[in-house]
């Protein structure tokens, strides 16, 4: 998909977002709304073995949602790719649903890794590209973590561990929105200077707009590219993003971390992100 | 002969990852501890030197298993079962097919002290929904339940093993079945049920069983000897069974009795409408300390003179 192409596809994604989060009665607006530029390119614009009949083959690319509270925005994903139906979004944190709260791949396996407690996904998201190096399988991996996120620990085990291995053929994705439960990252634990921690680990990192199509393929791009040129790097797509993003009442409010909107508000923000 | 399970373990995993390309090898930097190294050595190419990152070999170890590889991941059983959240939620809880190596089981490895030793990992890993929990009681069981884990267990699974050697207590042609409470000693004196004691080891539990029941023999008390190497799934059949014939059991393991062996056997036994007086040997509450294997194995009446010194009592009051 292009850009614009990309661009119209968000806010109907947004929109499933909003109205999910609200018959769901919980969730997390903020981070699904931050993320869900950078997963919508890499599902429609960057990976491969995705589509088509053939779609689930073994050596399809691999997405983990490391920060597993932001899943609204893979489900919408999910719904507009076919995994799932549209109409099953209805079902989000519902019992006997497949789309748990935070991803469960046993019920739902595209969602290739089970996530909730921050921190693990990039460990998984490196197995699953070491695996595939094994193999000599072209299969990529991406994972896309939040800010908050890797104040924990064994973010960084994994982030020296991911160089020693030589996974060019893996890409995390944080996702920068500078907001996390208890107020802004900044101020909760601050993570700066990020960019140079993880390219001082050994990572290729790639500054790029979260919200900006062009720029986010053009990322991709290149991170695909320094692989087939034979990196040895693994890339870090640090993605400044904005918490909320699309509906004004909520962009860069904390307190939008992890409360769904209500019936009057979720009309509000889908209203305004039919006309942004 | 007596030979270390983790010797056994590692013997067995190079053996059978010539015939089985899908097992990978993960260790955190205590590869010639676990045994892993033999492995390492014959196919370096499925081996991965993790460093000192449990956790994060752990999240790897279920990718890989997500990728179609049969895991084996090894450490220390504390430091394994220590990262026990993202064993939880990567491993148990996403169905990996994982097999989670803990070495250097109990008080038994003696003077590297508390810190080394795994004594609540059975009781942690039990826990987990999906996930087996087994323990050889020596060389022979090792392998016996290496073949099974590689052949036929589907999903996570924890593997706890010693650093000192056990010696061989399998009887030749025994009638092994994975997942089954095993009759390893026949009581000799018969008669009397009524002072007639089952002793119920897994591990090296199991041999201090074997001497309990010799010196319990001697003094004319009928002692029969169970060896338990699935803690999970549990036997409840065979222990039922077992029940019906006794007037007490004991449990011996190198281990917490709070979740360990005592546990799972306690656990059936109150499912009974009636049953037979349990005892629990092994640590009682308590952290380990350094010191020889055997004072310390005393020192919390896992021996088999303990043992049977305290079934003696028992039986006199």
């Amino acid at each position: 998909m292009t850009p614009s192409e990309l661009h119209s596809l968000s806010k109907e994604l947004r929109t499933w977002i909003i109205d999910m989060l609200m018959e769901a009665k919980s969730g997390h607006p903020g981070g699904s709304l931050s993320a869900i530029d950078l997963i919508s390119a890499l599902w429609f614009s960057e990976m491969r073995g995705v589509d088509g009949p053939d779609r689930l083959a073994h050596d399809r690319d691999r997405f983990v949602l490391s920060k597993g509270h932001g899943v609204p925005a893979l489900y919408a994903v999910l719904a507009k790719k076919g995994f799932i139906g549209i109409d099953e979004l209805q079902t989000l944190r519902k019992t006997g649903s497949r789309l748990q709260g935070h991803p469960d791949r046993v019920r739902l396996p595209i969602v290739e890794a089970s996530t909730g407690s921050l921190g693990q996904g990039l460990s998984v998201a490196m197995g699953l590209a070491m695996a595939a190096k094994l193999d000599g399988s072209a299969s990529r991996t991406f994972c896309l973590m939040g800010d908050g996120e890797i104040q924990e620990g064994q973010i960084w085990e994994a982030a020296m561990a991911a160089p020693k291995f030589g996974l060019s053929n893996l890409c995390a994705i944080l996702d920068h929105n500078n907001a996390q439960i208890d107020g802004y990252v900044t101020d909760v634990m601050p993570i700066e200077p990020v960019a140079d921690k993880w390219s001082s680990f050994g990572w290729r990192v790639i500054d790029v707009n979260g919200h900006d199509y062009s720029a986010i393929l053009a990322a991709y791009a290149e991170a695909r590219a320094l692989q087939e040129k034979g990196s040895k790097q693994p890339v870090l797509i640090h993605a400044h993003t904005i918490k909320g993003k699309g509906v004004s009442f909520m962009e860069n409010k904390v307190e939008w971390h992890g409360v769904a909107p209500k019936a009057d508000e979720a009309k509000r923000a889908i209203e305004e992100i039919r006309n942004g | 002969m007596a030979k270390a399970t983790r010797q056994a373990f590692g013997e067995a995993l190079a053996e059978l990852g010539g015939k089985h390309p899908q097992i990978v090898v993960l260790d955190a930097d205590l590869a010639k501890s676990t045994k892993s190294e033999i492995f390492a050595k014959k196919y370096p190419d499925r081996f991965f030197e993790m460093g000192i990152q449990e956790a994060n070999m752990i999240g790897a170890a279920a990718g890989m298993a997500f990728a179609g590889k049969l895991p084996f991941l090894c450490s220390f059983g504390c430091f394994i079962t220590g990262r026990y959240d993202t064993i939880r939620l990567s491993v148990a809880y996403a169905g990996a097919n994982v097999r989670l190596i803990g070495t250097h089981a109990g008080v038994g490895i003696g003077d590297d002290g508390h810190s080394q030793m795994g004594l609540e990992d059975i009781t942690l890993m039990r826990a987990l929904p999906t996930m087996g929990v087994f323990q050889p009681m020596d060389a022979k069981e090792t392998s016996l339940i290496m073949d099974y884990l590689v052949n036929e267990w589907e999903g996570p699974a924890y593997l706890r093993l010693t650093r000192q050697a056990l010696p061989d207590l399998l009887p030749a042609g025994a009638d092994w079945k994975p997942g089954k409470l095993l009759e390893i000693r026949a009581a000799k004196s018969t008669g009397d049920r009524s002072r007639k004691v089952a002793l119920i080891g897994s591990g090296h539990g199991t041999s201090e069983c074997m001497k309990a029941a010799e010196l319990l023999e001697a003094q004319g008390i009928p002692a029969s000897v169970w060896n338990c190497h699935s803690l999970k799934p549990f036997d409840d059949v065979g222990l039922a069974k077992l029940a019906a014939d006794c007037s007490l059991i004991v449990t011996v393991e190198d281990h917490s009795v709070i979740g360990g062996l005592g546990s799972c056997v306690a656990e059936t036994l109150a499912s009974l409408s009636t049953h037979p007086r349990l005892v629990k040997c092994g640590v009682q509450d308590l952290f380990g300390e350094s010191g020889e294997p055997e004072e310390l194995l005393e020192k919390h009446g896992i021996t088999g003179t303990k043992v049977a010194e305290r079934v003696r009592t028992l039986l006199a009051t």
